[in-house]
């Protein structure tokens, strides 16, 4: 009786797992040995050619070490300042008679924040490809209004920039998130630790090192993983911004997949380089965990 | 998916089993019968449509929006009151239409267009589409006498045809070339050049008026490749282009493929390029263009109705040829790239596939073709069917254009061969060579050795254009 009584809640969202996430997972390995066009019912298997193929591809690696730069930057520079902003909301201010608090106008910080978050990113996407514009773009606008004219470049023109310029749109559109994140978990430490540290004698810069990022641990290796993942994707904001220009500079793994499949019309070739992402991701979200693993604090 | 559900799966009803259910049903299963329908042919019903088959027909909704395709329809029920005609219009035709040519249930009428277009090397190579080599012998509508393929521009059967099979119906006629502003020309005293000397000192005049002689759409380079290869077909006659479609070696090293590399190369070393073009996107460099901030741009007919919210009311735009590079060019000055864009298709295994060519034949009468004219201000590639029609001054210029070259038009086709070629190695060689981090034989060499790898790449299906 009771495992029927489970098993009534169990199935329907693992039915639906299984149709929705497991199935294309599985279809997308049996398709990456095929030479399947997506266009017709007939295909050829052709055992690990795709994959042997992704190996000699040199506009794959020349992606792939794109993610790895974004791998690099991207969780690294948004956790560092996900966190300032979020402690400067939470426990930036001097602390006076009601205790140690944010900075003035934190509540404004945090909703301001948020913003990016609320807006799709097809919208982010074009809202920044029209800033970055050379002539018109609010960037060089900026520039040229305080007079540094030289620095006015064709941002996305330029393929020592293109790619910076997507990075930091990434880190624009995610920065906020981690903010509201990491608040969340700093309200939860005891306001007292503080004001202790503060007795003994320990700046905002200390007190941000030594006590609220050991307590906040935990979030800071979930934003982790959550930014890792995002970095080996990162194809709807390239695809809209730069679309991989100016010659590949700024090319990731996923527009890759996306061009082969639906541009090329090589699915087969498409899925393997899925399945290789599919491994490549698995890998780093627990290379990360490892990482990152320490010992618990407990608070009380 | 036709895995039957058990009693006995149903009352276990474990996930297990129901996954494996699923993925019996592949996404790449399911064959489905090729039957048409077919009616008996006669003088009024020359490709045999069976009176009341519904037809389907899809329509990418891009710049032409899908309202010209809905008049089309209505004219195609006047002839067969008894068909019902189920009419959808989407900009993801890939992702929409992918897994119906998958399911063997493809709609009968497909606008094979826009970003997201289902790649026709594919298309072609699985054989998934009609030889609609019958509708150009079938008679026009408008005059029994004379066959639709008399009907129709130079560079539309070319455009549409692979390995001798005339595949799709490319509908709207681009005229690819130079545009102008009249206006600016005329108050400055200008002539459009007709040599590439010419051209070179007249930068040197507008640079020094204080306007950027060319502008371009940086991040999408290959819009400046169009005026380097049709200068080069100009220069070495149409084998020069042939041979880059058929991907020969050495193809895009060819002296007049070079000469005229360095002849669009020499507007980057001297400066003639608007500074910063090279981030711009084609909207923004055609809208810095209207604006007045530059004289030349390489583009093709759509430009007029594209830039139509910008454009000053006495800009009068206009298109001219590219430049000759020399005064032994083996084509004449007038010579232009014109060819069929748009392209229509009627998949091998539609369940109407008489209804559908029957379609393609309404579109290509006199009243179908003005219609679309009037209504997307595009030419379609019917001969002389925007006769009468008041069009803007591009669309005037263009009509012009086609008219001086005496049926002089010509055009390529690796990009509809070998679309990745042109989108992303052809593009990406253009972005360095403008910017000056290469030069022009470094340029040759970089295309060449794309087409090599194009060449080599049994997964890429090749065709031979005679």
């Amino acid at each position: 009786m009771r495992r029927l009584f489970i098993a009534t809640f169990l199935v329907p969202p693992l039915l639906l797992y299984g149709i929705f996430v497991v199935s294309p997972y599985t279809q997308a390995f049996q398709i990456s040995t095929t030479n399947w066009t997506g266009l017709s019912p007939t295909f050829e298997f052709v055992g690990l050619a795709n994959f042997q193929r992704l190996l000699d591809d040199g506009y794959l690696w020349n992606a792939l070490r794109h993610n790895g730069l974004l791998l690099l930057f991207l969780p690294l520079v948004t956790i560092l300042l996900g966190l300032f902003f979020a402690s400067m909301i939470s426990v930036g201010g001097r602390a006076d008679r009601v205790g140690v608090h944010g900075v003035r106008g934190a509540g404004f910080y945090r909703v301001v924040y948020f913003f990016p978050q609320v807006l799709s990113v097809a919208i982010i996407g074009v809202l920044w490809k029209e800033m970055y514009a050379p002539h018109t773009g609010m960037i060089n606008g900026l520039l040229r209004a305080v007079g540094l004219d030289r620095l006015a470049v064709a941002w996305l023109g330029d393929p020592r920039f293109s790619f910076w310029c997507v990075l930091a749109v990434l880190i624009w559109m995610n920065v906020g998130f981690y903010v509201v994140l990491f608040s969340a978990a700093m309200q939860s430490i005891p306001r007292d630790l503080y004001e202790a540290a503060l007795l003994d004698g320990a700046g905002r810069l200390v007190t941000l090192v030594r006590v609220t990022v050991p307590l906040v641990w935990d979030t800071i290796q979930v934003a982790w993983v959550y930014l890792a993942i995002i970095a080996i994707d990162g194809f709807a904001v390239v695809q809209i911004i730069t679309d991989g220009g100016p010659s590949a500079s700024s090319d990731v793994v996923g527009l890759r997949l996306y061009k082969t499949a639906f541009g090329d019309g090589q699915f087969g070739y498409a899925s393997a380089i899925g399945v290789a992402m599919f491994f490549l991701t698995l890998t780093v979200a627990v290379m990360f965990l490892r990482v990152t693993r320490r010992d618990r604090v407990e608070l009380q | 998916m036709t895995s039957a559900i058990s009693r006995r799966r149903l009352l276990h009803g474990t996930a297990g089993a129901a996954v494996a259910g699923t993925l019996g049903g592949c996404a790449m299963g399911g064959e489905a019968d090729g039957d048409t329908a077919k009616g008996v042919a006669s003088a009024a019903n020359p490709l045999g449509v069976k009176e009341d088959a519904p037809l389907e027909v899809v329509i990418f909704n891009g710049g032409f929006g899908e309202e010209y395709a809905k008049a089309h329809e209505a004219m195609y029920r006047e002839r067969y009151p008894k068909s019902q005609i189920k009419h959808a219009a989407t900009q993801q035709i890939a992702e929409t239409l992918q897994p119906r040519f998958v399911g063997g249930d493809p709609p009968d009428v497909v606008n094979n267009s826009g970003a997201s277009q289902m790649d026709f090397n594919g298309l072609v190579s699985q054989n998934a589409l009609t030889d609609l080599g019958e509708l150009l012998d079938a008679p026009s509508l408008d005059d029994p006498s004379v066959k639709v393929r008399d009907t129709l521009l130079p560079g539309t059967v070319d455009v549409g045809s692979y390995d001798g099979r005339f595949l799709s119906l490319n509908y709207a006629y681009s005229a690819y070339g130079i545009w102008y502003s009249q206006t600016l020309f005329a108050a400055k005293g200008w002539e459009y050049p007709r040599t590439w000397d010419e051209m070179i000192a007249l930068c040197k005049t507008i640079k020094a008026a204080g306007i950027a002689p060319w502008t371009y759409p940086g991040r999408h380079s290959r819009y400046m490749s169009w005026p380097i290869v049709a200068a080069a077909g100009k220069l070495g006659g149409l084998d020069v282009i042939k041979a880059l479609d058929n991907l020969e070696p050495n193809a895009w090293r060819h002296e007049a493929v070079r000469a005229a590399a360095e002849a669009y190369y020499q507007l980057a070393v001297d400066g003639y390029l608007q500074p910063g073009a090279e981030g711009m996107d084609h909207i923004q460099a055609q809208t810095a263009w209207c604006r007045g901030q530059a004289a030349f741009l390489s583009c093709g007919s759509w430009l007029e109705s594209e830039q139509k919210a910008v454009t000053p009311p006495d800009f009068r735009m206009a298109i001219a040829p590219t430049p000759s590079l020399t005064s032994a060019d083996k084509m004449p000055y007038e010579a232009f790239r014109g060819a069929g864009s748009e392209p229509f298709i009627v998949p091998a295994k539609a369940k109407n596939v008489r209804g559908g060519l029957e379609y393609l034949r309404v579109m290509l009468s006199r009243k179908g073709a003005s219609d679309f004219t009037r209504k997307v201000s595009s030419l379609t590639s019917v001969r002389g069917a925007g006769d009468g029609i008041t069009l803007g001054p591009g669309l005037t210029s263009v009509t012009a254009l086609i008219e001086a070259s005496n049926g002089g038009a010509f055009t390529w086709m690796y990009n509809s061969y070998y679309r990745k070629l042109e989108r992303e190695r052809i593009d990406g060689a253009c972005a360095e060579l403008f910017t000056r981090r290469i030069n022009a034989a470094q340029w040759c060499d970089r295309v060449q050795k794309s087409a090599d790898e194009f060449a080599a790449d049994p997964a890429i299906k090749k065709y031979k254009r005679a």
